[in-house]
């Protein structure tokens, strides 16, 4: 089959390695119908998350027909339609029973490798370096989906791929996001990144009973997205300081749940920005803490600081006065997307949700070296890509 | 019968000691090393020797190296001997470029160098035998204790456990157990690039639900024994599984092969295969991506990989 592989730091490309087979009983291959480049692939792209290596196969968005199943999965068969959620998943560990997937102590292979690193082991996640497990990823014509039997929401209607191929991550994502802030009524909300995560989010707040919801963010047709499609006010950072313009707009208080959706490769300008980007580039610290620094210090006294952009190791300047002696909540965590997927499949049925404006971009698999340059460098207005692995 | 703290602070003291006592060593490197590579005039003066700039700042350089070398990688041996080599060749200066009329100093400076030799090599020693085998127990068996949450009942666990023949599901390195009679097995062992070994085993104690312990009947090449508890997890939480595991091999081929077999480090072995059983009775398999397709491997990835095969 085809498949997008990763070889390096702006190195991506489009090979052919060996079609899937099922190697567990709970095991399911499916043949990938849509497969989307998620904000977090370029992360790795830009070489950023540790224990990548080359050869690994990308992506962790998508969904397509079961073609096969391992003996012990009952649930589904070969024809079935199914949206994977990028979090991989037992369904019967003490984690999995709370309904905190992304936190599934039976689904990481290299656990014992994400102890040492983080103290200890998360979900193992598709296409996500093997400190999430090393699984083979979804930028290709079939996957291999462990834990099929608990994992996959089958999707029997006559609904596109366009409208539900993002229960597989963002749009679970942005609304895990928005839940974490504990939206009280007459809250203000404020959301840092309008790309996909950032979009879902905004409007999730909404859905969620935001009495206000601003958005930050640099790019004219993300910003355009946030005010028309997600109905946000919005602050773009290279024309305003957005600490004072969040300080009047919320009577001096600062908004009461602030959400991070940018992670890792904060954009950033001024000199903390240069000091992050040296340490980075000399590998002192991974990740570079831009906004979520920004996002404490906006943050109201007491309120809610949630963070679904993604980090990976270890950073500084942190806060941490601002966090203590403010009364700060910090929430965050890998999506558990599992538990999101049914509920909001029934949103995107009754309205709430409209998924298939998000895209920009529909390209073949084949393109996926071009598409991540175009995605990395916010070219053509692209905010969204799917790529189709049969389209030729 | 759960592993309370100050078990857990016995269990651990030995080797943080000696760790320790490097870090201190390492420090030491690194403060001496400045000082000489910085300001070797002075540091000329202070031990009464003749200014030999160039030879202090040499010193300086290897002291740092020294330092920076025991501070990466306190558990090893290797760079505390470089500090034990470093005091004799710091000893033989002090002798031979002692400056006349500075005698006093010279004598100190040396008693100090002869203190801090003897601490050198009592660390180097102490991790070289950390190094050899961690966690022996002083009749130097290997012992390993660990625990870990499952959430399934004492009863479930307990009867995956007493079907001895489900252990190479999950232990690595049992290639095979069967059943000799009701109390006695036969079980087959492998090394990496070893060859296998057998031995028979008997159960010692058996309280359904609660407990089970084994151990090698007389005669045994390796002699092992096992005690694995299951209590119900705190808050009601599952089942609590303490594993408490113990080999004693004669020294030489057999005592080499128990090396192998654990490795550097035997609560990480133990502590995988524990695992295993957990995927095995929660999930009801193992996760791997062992055979899974992957794109091309470069040469470095294919020698250095770390993890889950695949």
């Amino acid at each position: 089959m085809k498949a997008n592989v990763w070889h390096g730091k702006h190195d991506v490309r489009v090979e052919k390695v060996p079609d899937p087979r099922i190697i567990n009983p709970r095991d399911a291959i499916v043949k990938i119908t849509s497969t989307a480049i998620c904000g977090s692939d370029l992360h790795m792209y830009d070489g950023h998350i540790p224990s990548m290596e080359s050869g690994d196969i990308l992506g962790h968005e998508f969904m397509g027909e079961v073609v096969e199943v391992g003996p012990a999965v009952k649930n589904l068969k070969a024809g079935d339609r199914v949206v994977v959620p990028f979090t991989i998943a037992c369904g019967g560990c003490f984690f999995c029973e709370r309904q905190e997937h992304s936190l599934c102590e039976n689904s990481n292979p290299n656990a014992s490798m994400a102890d040492r690193m983080w103290g200890h082991s998360p979900a193992g996640v598709f296409g996500y370096s093997h400190l999430t497990g090393g699984y083979a990823g979804g930028q290709a014509q079939y996957a291999r989906v462990p834990f099929a039997d608990a994992g996959p929401l089958k999707i029997d209607d006559e609904l596109d791929d366009a409208q539900v191929l993002f229960l597989s991550d963002i749009l679970p994502t942005g609304w895990m996001a928005a839940e974490n802030c504990n939206i009280q009524r007459g809250d203000t909300v404020a959301v840092w990144g309008c790309g996909p995560v950032g979009q879902f989010a905004i409007q999730s707040a909404w859905l969620l009973g935001a009495e206000r919801v601003i958005a930050i963010d640099r790019f004219r047709e993300r910003l355009t997205m946030a005010t028309d499609w997600s109905r946000a006010e919005v602050l773009n950072y290279e024309e305003v300081d957005v600490a004072e313009a969040l300080r009047d707009m919320t009577g001096g208080r600062g908004p009461d749940a602030c959400i991070d959706a940018v992670g890792m490769e904060a954009h950033g300008h001024g000199i903390v920005a240069a000091y992050d980007r040296i340490k980075q580039m000399m590998h002192i610290e991974s990740d570079r803490p831009q906004v979520l620094r920004e996002v404490m210090r906006a943050c109201r006294n007491g309120g809610t600081v949630s963070v679904p952009g993604v980090y990976g190791g270890f950073t500084d300047k942190m806060p941490i006065g601002s966090l203590m002696n403010r009364s700060l909540t910090v929430k965050s965590g890998q999506t558990h997307v599992q538990r999101y997927m049914q509920p909001l499949l029934e949103r995107i049925r009754n309205g709430d949700f409209d998924p298939q404006r998000l895209i920009t971009h529909q390209m073949r698999l084949e393109d996926a070296p071009d598409a991540y340059r175009m995605f990395r460098d916010k070219r053509d207005g692209c905010v969204k890509v799917v790529l189709k692995p049969w389209l030729h | 019968m759960a592993i309370a703290a100050q078990d857990y602070r016995a269990k651990v003291a030995g080797p943080h000691a000696a760790a320790d006592l490097g870090i201190a060593l390492g420090w030491l490197s690194v403060g001496i090393g400045l000082a000489e590579f910085l300001m070797p005039r002075t540091v000329a003066r202070a031990t009464g020797t003749d200014e030999h700039t160039h030879m202090l700042r040499a010193f300086g350089l290897r002291e740092l190296a020294s330092g920076t070398g025991i501070l990466l990688r306190p558990h090893k041996p290797g760079w505390l001997w470089s500090r034990v080599a470093g005091d004799v060749l710091d000893l033989g200066f002090l002798a031979f470029s002692r400056k006349r009329g500075h005698d006093r100093r010279a004598v100190l400076a040396s008693a100090l160098v002869a203190g801090v030799t003897t601490l050198d090599l009592l660390a180097a020693l102490n991790n070289q035998q950390l190094a050899h085998g961690r966690q022996r127990t002083e009749s130097g068996a290997i012992r390993v204790r660990r625990s870990l949450n499952i959430n399934r009942s004492p009863q479930a666990c307990y009867r995956f456990w007493r079907d001895f023949e489900n252990f190479p599901s999950f232990m690595q390195h049992v290639d095979e157990v069967s059943l000799l009679d009701a109390t006695r097995s036969r079980w087959r062992v492998h090394a990496p690039f070893g060859h296998p070994v057998e031995w028979n085993t008997e159960i010692v104690s058996d309280v359904p639900s609660q407990q089970l312990s084994w151990r090698t009947l007389p005669d045994a090449e390796i002699e092992h024994a096992g005690v694995v508890r299951f209590a119900p997890g705190i808050g009601g939480r599952g089942t609590r599984i303490e594993i408490d595991l113990s080999y004693l091999a004669p020294p030489g081929k057999t005592g080499a092969l128990l090396e192998k077999l654990f490795g550097e480090d035997p609560s990480e072995q133990v502590d995988q295969d524990l695992r295993r059983f957990k995927q095995l009775i929660e999930a009801g398999e193992i996760a791997t991506t062992t055979g899974q397709p992957t794109g091309r491997r470069s040469l470095r990835e294919r020698l250095l990989h770390r993890g889950n095969p695949g």
